[in-house]
């Protein structure tokens, strides 16, 4: 593979001396393709062995592709460090701006090293790096002024990401996540609790270069006919229509919606909170990441009036789509929309993963119910099904940390489960909060195996979805091996960076014939070839940092609540966790 | 932005002639700044090389021998949709190829010829 001469570029930030320097790295690319494989690859240079998270030696590295900015939907950055949530490999992808806008000021990857010992934001352009006073952000309220702040103090809107923590971040939530033009998220693993540990509120980002092609007529050729693909088939259409969110109907009707904290996998109030119902009566607005035509990003319009004031009201945007819908609706069994919003809102101005607050809350709960915890330990807030007061008033207490359990839930339920009891209701895997399916044993198992501890590693609901419509039941060994097909090649995408939503858009042959007008010639083979090395890369990093596939905790909720499979059978998922193990 | 700077079969924004922004934050929704057509171009007028002519059936025309990069034009133009090539240090706007339109899936940008002049348009 040959690289043009802007991506090699790797910026090195070191905090510590506030200084930084450019190095030409063009072997990395030609290896790794850029994105994740480019990521992990710096990840294994920059983070000694035993590294503390949220220590100086933890680096915080950000990586783009050959794609982005030339085609449609190469529109994500991928995030690596490692992970203060769980302790090991931290890998978070988000769009928005944040892709193009390094990719334009010259940059294929970016690494920040060291610690501050001021709050900074960094402007980073094709010039370099200035480090800003953040002082007065740090402690701010509500991370939406951060992000208007700097969108009025500096230069390049249109051209720029504006990538931010919360007051999560700054007070070591493990999962706090960093937010992008203020609706796309760094959203797992706590890479907001990396920038925080180490004084950084903010980066802004911004380009315009140009990207010259190897083959100009082709590159226009292969570009209209991937966005007539993009734009003129059905394969997206879900995706533009009603988001995301289009999920949740078809869940809960196979009943694999997970509900009360996975006390039930069907909700009765799952049409309220459907992506029809949203989009009938709440969509303000549909916006899209840079150079992307399909517009997925749902936001919500929320009213909400000023008590004690006849008459005044505020009426703002709230992003959703199925995961958040999962997290703070169902999970919780709340099927009121203006307190799920409300919620929503609330953990986006503390910077919150919606994902891993969500379960946290819903975890709370049962406890409660269970009275494993007293409102002593909650500071007085009742959770319950369905109280969104309670909920948002929790979000704000898992930041501010009134109490011992706070402090305990701010890391996550594997943790506090470890202190509270409660394990078997503690849906985190390999340490990370369960995402929105109870599918079958192949969601589950990717959970466990997928090197991010996410559904997106290898899609294991899918998997099952097929093999629920097919009725032919998968062995272990199958199963382990379409699920590790499936990690390898989005390592591939990944490393483009193509957004996952376009994957049956961007299929092998498609990809090759993508790289070839920009001057790189590859074949499927050799592509796959590189997808199963960078996968085995960064569970040589897992392993390293003590991550054991044979240790893994299995969750007694999830074989006990019925899935749309029968009962999941923990025996058949460490077989096929042990055969994963074996393939990879 | 990107399909206009695919005329010249190159990626990134460098060469767009079209910019998108933010109406002060992605909830207020976005603005497309991009060359209004004026019937008597602010922007020509300021030019002191005449290398800036108004275009017969609206717009502008570059004459890029003849100018010498002062940015009179960038200033002029109230709508900001003279753009600057840092590059060749020479200004950027549209010359109605119409490149863009048919990239843009939501009809916002369309070509069309115009009985009379767009400035009594929204």
């Amino acid at each position: 593979m040959t690289v043009d001469k802007l991506l090699e570029r790797v910026l090195y930030v070191d905090l510590d001396k506030r200084r930084f320097h450019v190095e030409h790295r063009p072997e990395l690319f030609e290896e790794a393709i850029g994105g994740t494989g480019v990521a992990i690859r710096l990840l294994h240079e920059e983070c000694p062995e035993g590294a503390d998270p949220m220590g100086p030696e933890n680096p915080m590295i950000m990586a783009v592709g050959p794609m982005v900015g030339l085609y449609p939907l190469a529109s994500k950055t991928v995030a690596m460090f490692k992970s203060p949530h769980t302790g090991n490999l931290g890998e978070s992808h988000a769009g928005g701006r944040s892709a193009v806008a390094l990719r334009l000021a010259g940059y294929g990857a970016l690494v920040v090293r060291g610690v501050s010992n001021m709050p900074v934001y960094l402007v980073i352009d094709e010039a370099g790096v200035q480090f800003r006073d953040a002082s007065a952000l740090w402690g701010m309220h509500s991370s939406y002024t951060v992000g208007s702040v700097l969108r009025e103090r500096e230069a390049g809107s249109g051209l720029r990401s504006i990538m931010r923590i919360g007051r999560a971040g700054e007070r070591g939530v493990t999962y706090a996540c960093v937010i992008t033009e203020t609706f796309r998220h760094f959203g797992r693993l706590g890479l907001g609790t990396v920038w925080g540990s180490k004084g950084l509120k903010a980066l802004v980002i911004r380009g315009k270069h140009a990207l010259p092609v190897a083959d100009r007529r082709a590159y226009r050729r292969t570009y209209d006919g991937i966005f007539e693909t993009l734009t003129e088939s059905s394969l997206m259409q879900k995706y533009h229509e009603l988001g995301t969110a289009m999920n949740v109907l078809p869940l809960n009707e196979l009943g694999a919606l997970p509900t009360k904290n996975l006390q039930d996998a069907r909700f009765e109030g799952a049409e309220a909170i459907s992506g029809e119902a949203l989009a009938e009566e709440y969509l303000g607005r549909r916006v899209a990441c840079a150079h992307c035509p399909v517009a997925c990003i749902h936001l919500a319009t929320l009213r909400t009036s000023f008590p004690d004031k006849p008459y005044f009201y505020k009426t703002q945007l709230v992003g959703y789509d199925h995961e958040p819908i999962f997290a703070t609706g169902s999970m919780l069994g709340l099927d009121e929309v203006n307190g799920m919003l409300s919620l929503l809102d609330e953990i986006e101005v503390h910077g919150l993963d919606a994902m891993s607050a969500g379960v946290a809350l819903a975890w709370a709960t049962e406890m409660l119910e269970r009275e494993l915890i007293s409102l002593e330990d909650t500071d007085g807030v009742e959770f319950r099904w369905g109280n969104a007061e309670a909920y948002i008033e929790g979000a704000g207490k898992i930041v501010t940390q009134p109490t011992d359990f706070y402090k305990a839930l701010a890391r996550g339920v594997d943790h506090a489960s470890s202190i509270y009891g409660g394990r078997d209701a503690a849906l985190a895997f390999g340490g990370n909060e369960m995402p929105g399916y109870h599918t079958g044993p192949g969601c589950h198992v990717g959970y466990l195996t997928g090197a991010r501890q996410s559904h997106l590693d290898s899609a294991g609901y899918s998997v099952d979805q097929k093999v629920a419509q097919s009725g032919e039941s998968l062995t272990p060994s199958e199963l382990a091996e379409t699920l590790l097909e499936e990690e390898r090649w989005r390592q591939v995408l990944t490393s483009l960076v193509i957004c996952l939503f376009a994957r049956n858009v961007y299929e092998p042959e498609t990809v090759i014939n993508s790289l070839e007008p920009l001057g790189i010639s590859t074949t499927e083979s050799e592509l796959r070839e590189i997808g199963a090395r960078i996968l085995r890369e960064k569970n040589a990093f897992k392993e390293r940092e003590g991550f054991s596939m044979d240790s893994l905790r299995i969750p007694e909720r999830i074989t006990e609540t019925m899935s749309p499979l029968g009962q999941v059978d923990p025996a058949y998922m460490r077989e096929t966790i042990e055969a994963y193990r074996q393939k990879l | 932005m990107f399909a206009c700077a695919r005329r010249f079969a190159e990626g990134g924004l460098a060469k767009s002639c079209i910019h998108v922004q933010s109406a002060g934050g992605i909830d207020k929704g976005f603005v497309v700044i991009v060359c209004r057509a004026c019937p008597d171009p602010p922007c020509a007028r300021v030019c002191p090389t005449d290398a800036l002519l108004p275009r017969e059936g609206g717009g502008v025309k570059l004459d890029i021998e003849e100018c010498i990069g002062c940015g009179n034009c960038v200033e002029a133009c109230p709508f900001g949709a003279i753009l600057w090539d840092g590059e060749q240090n020479k200004p950027r706007v549209c010359v109605y190829c119409g490149y863009c339109a048919p990239h843009c899936p939501y009809g916002v940008l369309a070509l069309e010829e115009l009985e009379e002049a767009p400035h009594d348009r929204g």
